[in-house]
């Protein structure tokens, strides 16, 4: 044992046995990480780490909640009046849930800029829709649990999605409720459920971060890394670069939580939930917009439903492409077949990428707007849109796109200085070894 | 390789030049970070502590005109049994006269009432937890006239002191005052 890596005896004597330490320093210390990310790459990280604080609080949370459709509102406002910090720990997991978003966003908006998606990450990416869909499936369990009126009318309308099934659909509602409508059952398996779907999502994020050291973090040129030249270790340049990032991310998110904490939910929630009266007006959380525009935009006179209204009705081919919308990612490293990952070598795709974030903006405000004229329109087109810039124009640019010539080597761009004052500066990490 | 490169900087820096500007710094971010975690730590513990409305319901009244000399009546605090006795002035005399400083945990009887009449105490063994029997006058009293804890069999006097068995305390005071002559507020 004395020729082990590690000074601390007992550090030794235990890796000796049980090789944890070892298996730290190779994945979070030496991992060899090209030196050319930019700050894009910090989300990644930033997500596990609201994962744990969504984790931490949750448990917390739990602590002082109970998931009785006669109590469940008392004991949230309970939580916020009486227990010590109690309005500090929701007001965290509440923001938490919309900065989760926020950054696993950007995260995948990043992948889709650079190409992460790409051979050889392909399972990497389709982990991560899977964590996606994890993620939206916890929030909207979440959502329920204070029992105001949005909880209540937002669980009501995403259960009875499943009632657009042709024949069984009646019975998986009844069967999701455990009774005729959203009532205590419902609310007593939502609160289960909220409380283990986390935990599956960390199983799932640490097969995400498998893969991910499998072959490495990708770059923002997309060409693989050659030598020990174009890497760095992660410890302590990534590490402390993650930890800046952090920092500035901290301070928006309490921005947010000491200023503005209910910016982003809905006063309808602080109205128990009352199942004789609908809010006049539902929407769901911000993040569920873009999806639900989606879903509002089959009617049964819209011209994106006529190629399916011999098919199904408008109610189904709704509910179809709202989980479409998502599906459409885990086929995407297959229909995007260009070579070239990274999108500073894709002049079309480039264009193409700006149009898509556009659109799904555009689909998140028509997510707010009532369901009319001119609403229902913009939200039919831009959800035209985003199946074509998919389904279409994605796999058409594989075929026609002039891609830009790439560079021979990560440092290449460094040496010619054609990377920019940040990447220059990394140029030359590798002087101290 | 990173390794290598922090001793060969801790040969170049601190075995030669002693503390240097890095190690400052080093020492100031850890200082500054450790208080931030302690900081953020804290709200996540203190929310254990007793909640605003736990805390205002720690103090209770007790109504007195109604309990009979030799009476035991029990009331709830905190979650907790306590037990007051309108004790008889032979009840009083009796308890006033053991010699009390042999006892497992030595305390005069004066020491346990404010006035001789009410005996007020928390009714949880100190042994374990239990609640000793006592307080009906079914329930036995064990051997020294006050309660019996039926679970591993400690024997209280009628001051509510530890006579006999494993129980190391005698039962405690708890904090209460006299609103009135019949109105006592405990807590």
């Amino acid at each position: 044992m004395s020729d082990s890596k590690f000074k601390n005896p007992i550090v030794a004597w235990i890796d000796y046995r049980l090789p944890v330490f070892t298996f730290m320093e190779h994945e979070l210390h030496e991992y060899p990480t090209p030196k050319n990310l930019n700050y894009w790459w910090n989300f990644g990280s930033l997500a596990g780490i609201i994962l744990v604080i969504m984790i931490v609080t949750g448990i917390i949370l739990s602590m002082h909640y109970t998931p009785h459709t006669a109590l469940a509102f008392d004991s949230v406002e309970r939580i916020m009046r009486d227990v010590n910090y109690g309005w500090l720990i929701r007001y965290v997991h509440m923001n938490g849930a919309s900065a989760f978003f926020i950054v696993v966003f950007i995260h995948i908006f990043r992948g889709l800029y650079f190409g992460s998606y790409k051979s050889p990450r392909e399972l990497l990416w389709m982990l991560g829709v899977v964590i996606l869909l994890l993620m939206m499936a916890t929030a909207f369990l979440g959502y329920v649990l204070p029992w105001g009126q949005m909880s209540f009318w937002g669980a009501t309308v995403i259960t009875n999605l499943f009632s657009a099934i042709p024949i069984v659909g009646d019975t998986i509602v009844t069967l999701l409720w455990g009774g005729f409508s959203v009532d205590n059952p419902t609310l007593n398996r939502f609160f289960s459920l909220h409380f283990l779907l986390p935990f599956v999502i960390v199983g799932v994020v640490v097969l995400h971060i498998v893969a991910l050291h499998q072959h490495g973090s990708g770059n923002p040129i997309g060409i693989d890394t050659k030598s020990p030249q174009d890497t760095i270790p992660f410890h302590p340049y990534y590490t402390i670069k993650d930890l800046f990032g952090l920092g500035v991310f901290l301070i928006f998110f309490f921005g947010f939580v000491f200023f503005a904490p209910n910016y982003l939910g809905h006063p309808d929630n602080y109205i128990e939930a009352n199942p004789l009266v609908t809010p006049p007006h539902i929407v769901p959380e911000w993040y569920f917009l873009p999806f639900y525009a989606i879903l509002r935009s089959f009617t049964a006179d819209a011209l994106i439903f006529l190629p399916f209204s011999w098919l199904m009705t408008a109610k189904l081919a709704g509910v179809l492409a709202m989980f479409a919308s998502i599906m459409v990612l885990f086929i995407l490293p297959w229909l995007d077949h260009s070579p070239v990952k990274s999108a500073r070598f894709r002049p079309i795709y480039k264009q193409f990428y700006w149009l898509l974030i556009i659109d799904c903006f555009i689909l998140g405000i028509c997510g707010a707007k009532p369901a009319e004229a001119p609403w229902t329109y913009i939200s039919q087109a831009a959800t035209a849109y985003y199946f074509l810039h998919f389904l279409v124009i994605i796999p058409l640019l594989g075929f026609f796109e002039k891609t830009k010539p790439l560079p021979t080597s990560i440092s290449e761009p460094v040496l010619k200085g054609g990377g920019g004052a940040s990447v220059a500066a990394g140029a030359k990490p590798m002087e101290k070894a | 390789m990173v390794s290598s490169g922090d001793t060969a900087e801790e040969a170049a820096h601190g075995a030669v030049e002693g503390e240097t500007r890095r190690d400052f710094l080093m020492l100031a971010t850890g200082a500054f970070g450790a208080f931030g975690a302690a900081a953020a730590a804290w709200p996540l513990i203190h929310q254990m502590n007793p909640a605003a409305d736990t805390l205002a319901a720690s103090t209770i009244e007790v109504n007195l005109e109604p309990i009979q000399p030799g009476q035991r009546v029990l009331v709830k605090w905190r979650g907790k049994p306590v037990f007051i006795v309108r004790r008889t002035k032979e009840q009083v005399k009796e308890a006033g006269a053991v010699n009390w400083s042999g006892l497992p945990d030595p305390e005069p009887d004066s020491k346990r009432t404010q006035k001789p009449e009410w005996l007020i105490v928390v009714g949880v063994c100190t042994h374990l937890g239990c609640i000793p029997s006592g307080s009906k006058p079914s329930e036995v009293k064990g051997e020294f006239g006050g309660w019996f804890c039926p679970c591993h069999g400690s024997h209280y006097d009628t001051s509510g002191r530890i006579r006999k068995g494993p129980a190391p305390k005698n039962l405690p005071v708890p904090e209460y005052k006299f609103l009135s002559d019949k109105l006592v507020k405990i807590g």
